[in-house]
Order: structure tokens, then C-alpha cells, then sequence
């Protein structure tokens, strides 16, 4: 359940950043979550109410943008979309890549008023 | 509506913000009420906020969107960073110890300090939810260390490694073993500044571990398959489970130990001199 601490880290982010700018409200949080980020959607859902709680998130409306993961083989240069780390290649069938998307774990953006 | 997130408790609280579930991190024979030494940017801050604003903004609805762009980790890597800079300066090697619950953590580190403790100077961090009984058995060896109990958290993050090695006192030149709480799932995203992380496996677990948990065999540089002297009553295929890890992360190095009789305990040493900074 790191997924609880995940949600802390975006409302420290979304507190800390909202008054800076003086802001009254968060209206809507924009996060980016990858697909190979290691965070479990249901878990961060389950987390979120209780994290939120008495914070400037409480009533922010939370968009997320999922990013499925992508891979370059190291072999034959192959891009493939991957559901586990241990996919090999379609091609040549390597298991040496480099993921280079879907491990986002970032807060994009903050709409304030 | 503010609310203080205390830093220093974010990771391991279950969102109450109530002190008594951070971290407590204790030498043996010390008690709890100790104080938590912390990096500067532990937002204490009790900010109180006493805007008591009477909300006669205009309803133009001034909208801003600010795009900020940060990493959610990024507060964990900056001082995981710092902590790496710290070990640098020292010539510290750093070595964070992952694996399930049982594997034989705390036997092979016990093993490994008492064979080498006249090669290498250790010093050892010990991660757990409860209980001082891994440092109780490490101390037993007359090894500094700390325990950092998590409460409710189920991993170590970097500010609290940090706040158990300055309660150490590191000597240049040594060697920092720091035993991860036992959790196969969320250690994996918390770089706590090490620079090998070392993942265990036992032949009584199955084989096919490193597929079903892939982000810590990912993330590691050695494999130790330990309590190889059960083979024979196991249904644990070596092969196997060493083809799965290496789907996952093909640079992985594997040595086959039993820290009860001391078994392929040779190999991993030399590797432990070989690799110190």
C-alpha cells in the first residue's frame, strides 16, 4: 500500500504549490501516471478520500492521464508496447530494452482560483 | 484549510497526520521519546493560517492553471541523492537489502558481519514495522546499529535512512548494510541513496517470485538465492527462477548461498571486496 504515501506526496505537492500562489481553492488536480509507474490504480482510488481529507484537494477533480508503456529492444532496435516487465521482443525475441515510457509519476498541472 | 503534512511521516502514516505513526528510530537499549534527527526540509512549519477570509471574491472566477510538472517521488530522490553524496564523500559503500518476509535477511546479514567484521568496518540500519529484535541480534555482534520502526509504513524511504546513519556515525572506508523492512512490492520505488541494491530469494518460496513481483528484481543489481541446503526437499528449480529474474533484468548477478551452513557464503564475499568503494 505505498500507493497511501504516493497520495500524501501529491497533496504536499498540491498544498505547497497552491500557496505559493495564494490560491483559495484547487478546483482540479492533472496527474500522469505510467502504466510501468508501479502505482495500482485501485489501491491509489482506495487511498485518495483519506489522503485528501481536510486538504486543499478535498473537493479537486482528479484527471488522470494513464500512459501505457513503451519499449525499444536493444537488439534490433524494435519499439513494442509492453504489459510486463519481462516481455521480450516480438521480433528477436530479447529480453534487453529500455522502457521509455509509462514510468510517469508526475503532477502535470493545478487549476487554482 | 491547510493542513500540515509532516513530512517525515508521509510515508509510512495511515493519513491520521497523528506523530505516533511515523518512524521511530532507535539504537539498542535506547527508548522511544528519543528524538528523530531530520533534513532541513521537514516542513514543521506549523503554519496556522488564520485566514479567515470572508470569501467576497468576486465570482468572476479568476481560473489559473499551473503547470508544475513535478515528480511525486521527487522529494524521496532528492534526498536519496543527498544521502548518496554523503556516502560518496565517506567512501561509504551502501547496500540496501530487499526481499519477502522469511527469506533470510537478517541470518545472512548476521553471517556475512561476523565473517568479514575483521576485513570490512559495517555498520547496519535495520527496517521493520515492530520490534527491536533484528538490532538486538546485530548488536549481539558488536555491529553499530540502528532500528527505524515504520508503524504502519511498509517500506524505508531516504529521510529515514537518513535520520537512522546520523545516529551512526559512519567511519570512512565502511560498509553500510541497511535491511529493508520484508515487502517484495513497495521498497522497489524508494531509492534511499544505496549504491548496490540486493535482492534475496529462498528455495522455500517459489521460483517463479521474480515474475510476480518483477519491479524489485528490476531494480537491483545482485540476487542472493539463499537456503540452498533445502534443494533437496523443495520444489524450487534454480534454474528457473534465475531464467524469470533475468527476463526482468538480464545484468542481474546471482550467487547461490545458505547462511545456515555457510554454503557459496565464499563467492558472495568476494564480491562484497570486489565491489567496495
Amino acid at each position: 500500500m505505498h500507493e497511501l504515501s504516493i497520495a500524501l506526496g501529491i497533496v504536499k505537492i498540491a498544498e505547497d504549490e497552491s500557496a505559493k500562489a495564494n490560491a483559495n481553492s484547487v478546483k482540479a488536480i492533472e496527474l500522469e501516471i505510467g502504466s510501468m509507474s508501479g502505482i495500482e490504480m485501485d489501491s491509489l482510488d482506495f487511498a485518495w478520500p483519506v489522503a485528501v481529507k481536510d486538504t486543499v484537494l478535498e473537493n479537486a477533480k482528479r484527471d488522470i492521464d494513464y500512459i501505457e508503456a513503451k519499449a525499444r529492444c536493444l537488439e534490433c532496435e524494435t519499439e513494442y508496447d509492453i504489459e510486463h516487465i519481462f516481455d521480450a521482443c516480438p521480433k528477436c525475441k530479447s529480453y534487453f530494452k529500455d522502457i521509455y515510457k509509462g514510468r510517469e509519476l508526475r503532477v502535470k498541472a493545478l487549476e487554482i482560483e | 484549510m491547510l493542513r500540515t503534512i509532516n513530512f517525515e511521516t508521509m510515508c509510512s502514516t495511515c493519513g491520521c497526520g497523528h506523530d505516533e505513526n511515523g518512524p521511530t528510530i532507535l539504537k539498542p537499549g535506547e527508548f522511544v521519546g528519543a528524538s528523530v534527527p531530520q533534513f532541513g526540509l521537514d516542513h514543521q512549519h506549523d503554519h496556522t493560517h488564520t485566514h479567515g477570509h470572508t470569501h467576497d471574491h468576486s465570482h468572476g472566477a479568476e481560473k489559473t492553471i499551473l503547470q508544475i510538472e513535478q515528480e511525486i517521488l521527487g522529494q524521496n530522490d532528492l534526498l536519496a541523492q543527498r544521502n548518496r553524496g554523503y556516502f560518496e564523500a565517506k567512501k561509504i559503500t551502501a547496500l540496501n537489502l530487499v526481499s519477502s518476509p522469511g527469506s533470510g535477511k537478517t541470518t545472512i546479514l548476521e553471517t556475512t558481519l561476523d565473517d568479514l567484521k575483521d576485513k570490512i568496518d559495517f555498520s547496519v540500519i535495520e527496517g521493520d514495522q515492530q520490534t527491536m529484535n533484528d538490532a538486538d541480534r546485530i548488536d549481539a555482534l558488536n555491529i553499530p546499529v540502528v532500528q527505524v520502526n515504520t508503524g504502519k509504513g511498509c517500506h524505508l524511504d531516504s529521510n529515514m535512512v537518513h535520520g537512522a546513519f546520523s545516529k551512526l556515525d559512519l567511519k570512512e572506508n565502511s560498509m553500510l548494510m541497511i535491511e529493508n523492512v520484508g515487502n517484495l512490492v513497495c521498497p522497489a520505488m524508494f531509492d534511499l541513496g544505496e549504491n548496490f541494491r540486493v535482492v534475496i530469494i529462498s528455495t522455500t518460496e517459489g521460483d517463479d517470485k521474480p515474475i510476480k513481483y518483477p519491479d524489485m528484481f528490476e531494480h537491483s543489481q545482485v540476487c542472493l538465492i539463499n537456503k540452498v541446503d533445502l534443494l533437496p526437499y523443495v520444489n524450487f528449480d534454480v534454474e528457473r527462477a534465475k531464467d524469470y529474474a533475468r527476463r526482468i533484468n538480464p545484468n542481474l548477478i546471482f550467487f547461490e548461498i545458505s547462511a545456515t551452513t555457510g554454503q557459496g557464503m565464499e563467492l558472495w564475499y568476494n564480491w562484497l571486496m570486489e565491489n567496495k568503494v
